[in-house]
């Protein structure tokens, strides 16, 4: 039984938030990207304010969002070893090493975790977010059938 | 083109050779016969007869097409002659008197000049912009003066130039536009300045100045107008007289042509009809009703016109009423009067327009001279009346003095060279050169074919150099920027390099190939530069793709005349009914002839279009330290000493606001509202949440109060001499600041002297004077806190610009501070160690960096946009900005100084393209409340062979772009990181080069030629302030190096990484500069090291920097006549010995291209400054190569 239950519960969680967070990025940063409506009016002094802002709070959800996301993933992490599921450990190892190096080998810039407003727009960076979420939601949607599976195989062969 | 000329013969163009026609309308066509009658003798006085003889000749062309072109000639034609007329009829004298002056050599055209430099610097700046004249490629729309004037000149110069001075295209400075842009603050009062000269000329050859000036909507001050003029019209006359200045071809080109068009002409009646009588000419028009303003005109012509008011303005002071009024409006429907009236207004904002007078006055008051004005598309000034002109000269004349004379000599010669191809083209009626100005795509791509027998040119950048065996790589001269290998007629046109400089000028298909390559791909800009001559634009639509939003560009590809092939997007585009019509030569359907096409930096008036809310007024705000510590530095003194000064050249209108703000531990505001008495102090002492005492009075406007503005900056540095308080609340008073200015956006000037101790964003030492030199990584680049960041982001959303100026002694946390101005695009200043005392040094720089700040152009609520060609993409940008979208930058305000570096990638294959272009286009609001957009685009080819792209290479902006990624890098990495990838650069590029490319088995270090600077370069990137380690750097000089490295242009990066070295007391006169009337010698470059001192020489370093020192000077032994100089001077004695003359030149020229003025220096500096050499940690340039070598080899 007692095997059952980190499936279960990953399963719930990687469905849940670990996904609704990803896309919740992608949207993101798929608004970061398009800003194109009228490009007269984006040229626009009064139209400066409002997309800063935007931008600005883009940016600090997208913050807000990164300590949950890595910790639950560190849960999960822990879950499977304290049940002794190496393998899905093993699966799980290198996302949570890239979690740890990109959570503390951010820019010397102490304040700012990351997605910092005044660079994000650049291409560059912007790309390699969306990419990143991209994988990231490949990553965690394969794995939560992964996990289901496991959840119902565990279930049955209980 | 051949498509295009054949639609225009179909249409019946086919006479003026339409390719060129709009340009230079061919005298052949016997214009001369209809217009003759036209022409008054009178003319240009502004006699009645001329004027109408010109609003006719619009009418003549409305009617029928066919005619069209000829009345242009004609028009042209008629210019021509009235400056014959008045030169050889009249104005012998003048002319006389006129050649001494442009004796000028107008071959040496120094780089562009800054308009802002002080007013002292004003006469040199007008000489350059001169000279550079010659140089350009395309003076079409040129001259000051309006289109109007220029358009017949214009074209033939332009096409002739190719063959007089071959280079021009990319001649160094040499601005395209031969108009002159608006001055930038200062400028303005340069402006005057530059007109007044004109003006002086223009009394001598009055007559035919008057005739020729269109443009002249400055006409508000009669002189000023009447220079104004001069500067198009003035151009043909002066240069016929002074046939010295130009090189010998253009003169006697000149004398030949005059012969034949006065023969011409008298042949045509031309001569009668000046002679004639002015109103025959009115009769003449068939169409027009006699009356001569041009509102009355208008109707008659061609319907397609009415609407549209094109203004062209050839100086941005130009206004747009002159443009309206000479281009369309005196060929076809003259712009209503209201219309005039309104471009009036506009001109009298333009910041270059010194004329008050609207041209609408003018009408009103001389029916005549109103006429004239709008036809000429000069608003001449309201007195026009040939009699009143000479009345109004003659003041100008004498008020303005001979300097300006002279100015306008100079002019006078570049417009000379502009004439004499005219008169060539003229005379011999070789039109069909011309013709084809804008070839076709697949004509481009035939030229571009034709090079790929690799020219000598890129032989050379090939030549293999082992940098071991080599010991003199140095150039003689400072290096040229490499020439875009593209067919000649693109060259021409495109940017010059100083404003747009690409790291490989051939940009390779692939981005294989780019990896290949081992270089980085980037684009350095520098928008906002001082211009002396920039076309500006005003017309009611702005052509732009319909899919991509690219400007219209040279280097588009008409496909026929109703549609144009964006270069960016490949998008087929319509071309407006406006569009068609070409104000140059007053034809239709020649869309490849608009200014627009023509030049690749432009300015747009934009419409109202592109605002949301009105244009803001020039809003400045100054945040001032008062604590003990700023009072013992003692700035505030010198600063209120400059402001003051400098109060009436602040940039801006009548709407220009200004307010004050001085923090200690409180915050205290200053009541200036008009009507105190004196201004009033208000204290606010809760910084924890501040608020803004009183909302409307603390910021008024500079104009009502001015009385109590000059109250407060007089007694400002008294008010607190006795104060003790020595805590800072920089932030509670930036909090302070931002809500004051937040309503409007503008300019907030910070002083600070210490490190912020109290409130939100209260900073706390963070530098370890020991661990200086340590060798193991420099901490704390970045800020400490993010409350700078933060409020440069509002700040950046309300348009306002941030700009600190730090004078402080001890560590200040530059690194935090330095957010509020990075994010918000403005501008860092540090004075290390200032004292108004113990550091004269740094006072005198400080007063020279504030006397050009705050005079210097300024454009508000900015954005810029870089677009590329499809298949490239930017990806990352440097310099003082919001990014606000992936090719967005929010850019609350923009100073001429500032550059910015892009870096780029290849994302699709370019293969189906000959051309990569790139565009940015900068949308501000000018000082005086006018929507501007200057456009600038670059084209460069696109290659294949990685052996191309070497010889494409640009060293200096490669450096200069990895210089910007060291910064980058070493701020979110660590400094020893950024250093390795600078040294891996090197090692790259060799092995790159080495595996690919060179055939050769050598051992050694084995670069193409082209990039045969770059190890050197790096190193001494390396050995930088703000790179170096091992030598004990404060913590400050070194974000502070850095900052200026995101910033500055690139020629000043380079002088500061590499800078110039002179032997001074051998110069001779070999191979030097002929400028005016001064030579200035051309010493060789020297290596960088100490083994290329002696101590019996004398030697000038030039490190053309804001910050560090500037000339260095060595004198030792006897025989040299400044041997009195010790190293510490920075001045030179003036003594009258020629070696001695031929050194002032030398420094008057180098110092003529920098904004900022230099200070002086010191012995240990200059062996600073000597990179090759050896100091106590790193290594010297033989080493480096040395470690190069094994770094590759492992």
């Amino acid at each position: 039984m007692w095997r059952v239950l980190p499936s279960a519960v990953s399963t719930c969680y990687t469905g849940k938030s670990s996904h609704m967070s990803i896309i919740f990025q992608i949207i993101a940063f798929d608004e970061l990207r398009t800003d194109f409506k009228n490009p007269i009016d984006q040229s626009n002094p009064t139209r400066a304010r409002e997309r800063i802002l935007n931008i600005e709070r883009i940016c600090n959800l997208l913050r807000r969002l990164v300590v949950p996301e890595y910790s639950i993933h560190g849960l999960f992490c822990l879950m499977f070893m304290c049940a002794g599921e190496w393998v899905t450990l093993g699966l799980n190892i290198p996302l949570l090493f890239y979690h740890l190096w990109r959570f503390f080998h951010r820019p010397a810039d102490g304040s700012e975790v990351m997605y910092d407003p005044v660079s994000v727009m650049n291409a560059d960076i912007l790309n390699y977010c969306q990419k990143e979420s991209w994988c990231k939601l490949g990553f965690y949607l394969l794995s939560f059938f992964y996990y289901l599976y496991s959840m119902v195989y565990a279930l049955v062969s209980f | 083109m051949s498509g295009f000329t054949n639609l225009n013969s179909s249409a019946g163009y086919s006479q003026n050779s339409t390719p060129n026609g709009g340009a230079a309308p061919p005298y052949q066509n016997g214009p001369v016969q209809t217009y003759p009658s036209m022409y008054p003798p009178a003319g240009y006085y502004g006699a009645p007869p001329q004027q109408q003889g010109y609003s006719t000749i619009p009418g003549h062309a409305a009617p029928a097409p066919n005619k069209a072109p000829i009345t242009n000639n004609a028009h042209s034609a008629n210019y021509y002659h009235n400056n014959h007329q008045q030169q050889q009829q009249n104005h012998l004298p003048q002319h006389h008197v006129a050649p001494s002056p442009y004796s000028a050599p107008l071959s040496s055209a120094p780089p562009s000049q800054p308009y802002a430099a002080l007013p002292s610097a004003a006469p040199p700046p007008t000489n350059a912009h001169y000279n550079q004249q010659p140089f350009q490629p395309h003076p079409p729309y040129a001259t000051p003066g309006s289109y109007y004037g220029q358009q017949s000149y214009h074209p033939s110069p332009a096409q002739q130039h190719p063959s007089l001075v071959p280079v021009t295209a990319s001649g160094p400075g040499a601005p395209l536009c031969p108009i002159v842009s608006y001055p930038s603050a200062p400028g303005s009062s340069q402006y005057g300045t530059l007109s007044s000269s004109q003006s002086t000329s223009t009394p001598v050859g009055i007559p035919t100045q008057m005739v020729g000036a269109p443009l002249h909507q400055y006409s508000a001050a009669p002189p000023p107008s009447t220079t104004a003029v001069q500067p198009g019209y003035g151009v043909g006359p002066p240069g016929q007289t002074a046939p010295t200045v130009v090189n010998g071809q253009g003169s006697t080109a000149h004398n030949a042509v005059h012969q034949r068009y006065t023969q011409s002409h008298q042949a045509s009646l031309s001569y009668d009809s000046y002679s004639g009588v002015p109103q025959s000419s009115g009769g003449a028009d068939t169409d027009q009703p006699p009356s001569g303003t041009p509102s009355t005109s208008v109707h008659s012509s061609p319907g397609h016109h009415q609407g549209v008011q094109y203004g062209y303005v050839a100086n941005s002071g130009a206004s747009s009423a002159s443009a309206t009024t000479s281009g369309p409006a005196a060929a076809a429907a003259a712009p209503s009067s209201s219309s005039s009236d309104d471009d009036d207004e506009e001109e009298d904002e333009d910041e270059e327009a010194g004329g008050d007078t609207s041209s609408s006055t003018t009408g009103s008051a001389s029916p005549v001279p109103n006429s004239y004005d709008s036809l000429e598309g000069g608003s001449y000034p309201d007195s026009m009346p040939p009699s009143n002109d000479m009345t109004n000269q003659a003041p100008p004349y004498g008020s303005y003095g001979y300097p300006s004379m002279q100015s306008a000599y100079q002019q006078g010669p570049a417009s000379h060279t502009d004439a004499s191809p005219s008169h060539d083209l003229y005379g011999q009626s070789s039109y069909q050169q011309y013709s084809k100005p804008f070839p076709n795509l697949s004509q481009l791509s035939a030229a571009l074919g034709g090079l790929s027998g690799v020219p000598e040119l890129e032989v050379e950048a090939l030549r293999p150099v082992n940098l071991l065996q080599e010991r003199n790589l140095l150039p003689p001269r400072p290096l040229e920027p490499p020439e875009p290998n593209v067919s000649s007629d693109l060259k021409k046109v495109n940017c010059s390099p100083q404003t747009f400089r690409c790291t490989l000028t051939s940009i390779p298909q692939t981005q294989a190939l780019l990896n290949k390559a081992r270089l980085p791909l980037g684009l350095l800009l520098h928008p906002f530069r001082d211009l002396q001559q920039l076309p500006v634009i005003t017309s009611n639509t702005i052509v732009r793709c319909r899919s991509c939003r690219t400007y219209i560009n040279p280097f588009v590809t008409f496909l026929d005349q109703r549609r144009w092939k964006c270069n960016l997007c490949y998008r087929v585009n319509d071309v407006p009914d406006e569009f068609m019509y070409n104000p140059v030569t007053r034809s239709y359907g020649e869309p490849h002839k608009r200014p627009e096409v023509q030049n690749s930096t432009v300015e747009f008036i934009a419409s109202s279009d592109y605002m949301l809310r009105p244009p803001q007024p020039a809003v400045y705000l100054f945040v001032l330290d008062v604590s003990h510590n700023a009072v013992e530095a003692g700035y505030l003194k010198y600063f209120c000493e400059s402001l003051l000064e400098n109060l009436t050249k602040l940039p801006g209108d009548m709407r220009t606001r200004v307010g004050f703000l001085t923090f200690d531990s409180t915050i205290h505001f200053y009541n200036l509202q008009e009507g105190l008495s004196q201004p009033q102090m208000l204290v606010v002492s809760d910084i924890d949440d501040v608020f803004i005492p009183s909302h409307d009075s603390l910021m008024v406007n500079l104009k009502e109060s001015k009385e109590l503005v000059k109250d407060l900056l007089t007694s400002l540095p008294e008010m607190f001499s006795q104060t003790r308080e020595t805590h800072s609340a920089l932030g509670p008073a930036l909090q302070a600041a931002y809500k004051l200015m937040s309503p409007t956006g503008g300019r907030i000037t910070v002083f600070q002297t210490q490190l912020p101790t109290l409130g939100a964003g209260a900073l706390q030492s963070r530098e370890d004077p020991n661990q200086r030199s340590s060798a193991k990584g420099v901490q704390h680049l970045g800020p400490a806190t993010d409350f700078y960041k933060k409020l440069a982001l509002d700040c950046s959303g309300q348009q306002i610009g941030v700009d600190l100026f730090l004078l402080s002694s001890q560590y200040a946390d530059l690194a935090s501070l330095a957010c509020m101005s990075k994010y918000s695009a403005g501008s860092v200043f540090y004075y290390p160690s200032f004292h108004y005392i113990h550091n004269p040094a740094q006072l005198e720089k400080f007063q020279k960096d504030l006397e050009r700040y705050l005079t210097r152009k300024i454009g508000f609520e900015a954005v810029m946009r870089i677009r590329c060609t499809k298949g490239l993409s930017i990806h990352t940008f440097h310099g003082n900005f919001f990014v606000r979208s992936t090719d967005l930058l929010s850019l609350a305000n923009v100073n001429p100084d500032s550059a910015f570096a892009v870096q780029m990638s290849i994302e699709d294959s370019l293969a189906d393209s000959s051309l990569a272009c790139f565009q940015a286009a900068l949308l501000y609001t000018s000082s005086r409340g006018k929507r501007r957009i200057r456009v600038h685009t670059l084209c460069l080819p696109v290659v294949n062979q990685l052996s191309d792209v070497y010889a494409g290479a640009d060293v200096q902006a490669i450096t200069c772009l990895l210089a910007n990624m060291a910064i980058d890098r070493s701020v979110s990495s660590s400094l020893s990181d950024a250093r390795d990838a600078l040294v891996n650069a090197v090692v790259d590029l060799v092995s790159a080069y080495k595996s690919n490319v060179s055939n050769l088995q050598q051992s050694g270090l084995v670069v193409p030629a082209s990039m045969r600077l770059f190890p050197l370069y790096i190193l001494a990137l390396l050995k930088q302030k703000a790179l170096r380690t091992g030598t004990s750097t404060r913590l400050d000089e070194r974000v502070f190096a850095m900052c200026e490295f995101k910033t500055q242009p690139l020629q000043q990066l380079m002088r500061m990484v590499h800078p110039d070295l002179y032997r001074l007391d051998n110069l001779s006169d070999q191979g030097a500069l002929h400028l005016n009337d001064t030579v200035v010698p051309q010493p060789h470059l020297l290596h960088l090291s100490a083994e290329r001192l002696s101590r019996d020489g004398a030697f000038l370093m030039d490190c053309g920097n804001v910050s560090f020192q500037d000339y260095l000077f060595m004198a030792h032994s006897a025989g040299l006549m400044f041997v009195s100089l010790c190293e510490t001077q920075s001045h030179i004695p003036e003594l009258e010995t020629p070696l001695s003359e031929r050194v002032r030149a030398f420094l008057d020229w180098l110092q003529d291209n920098r904004a900022f003025s230099y200070d002086a220096s010191a012995k240990a500096t200059l062996f600073q400054h000597l990179v090759e050499d050896q100091s106590e940690v790193a290594s010297s340039y033989r080493d480096f190569l040395q470690h190069i070598q094994q770094q590759m080899s492992k």
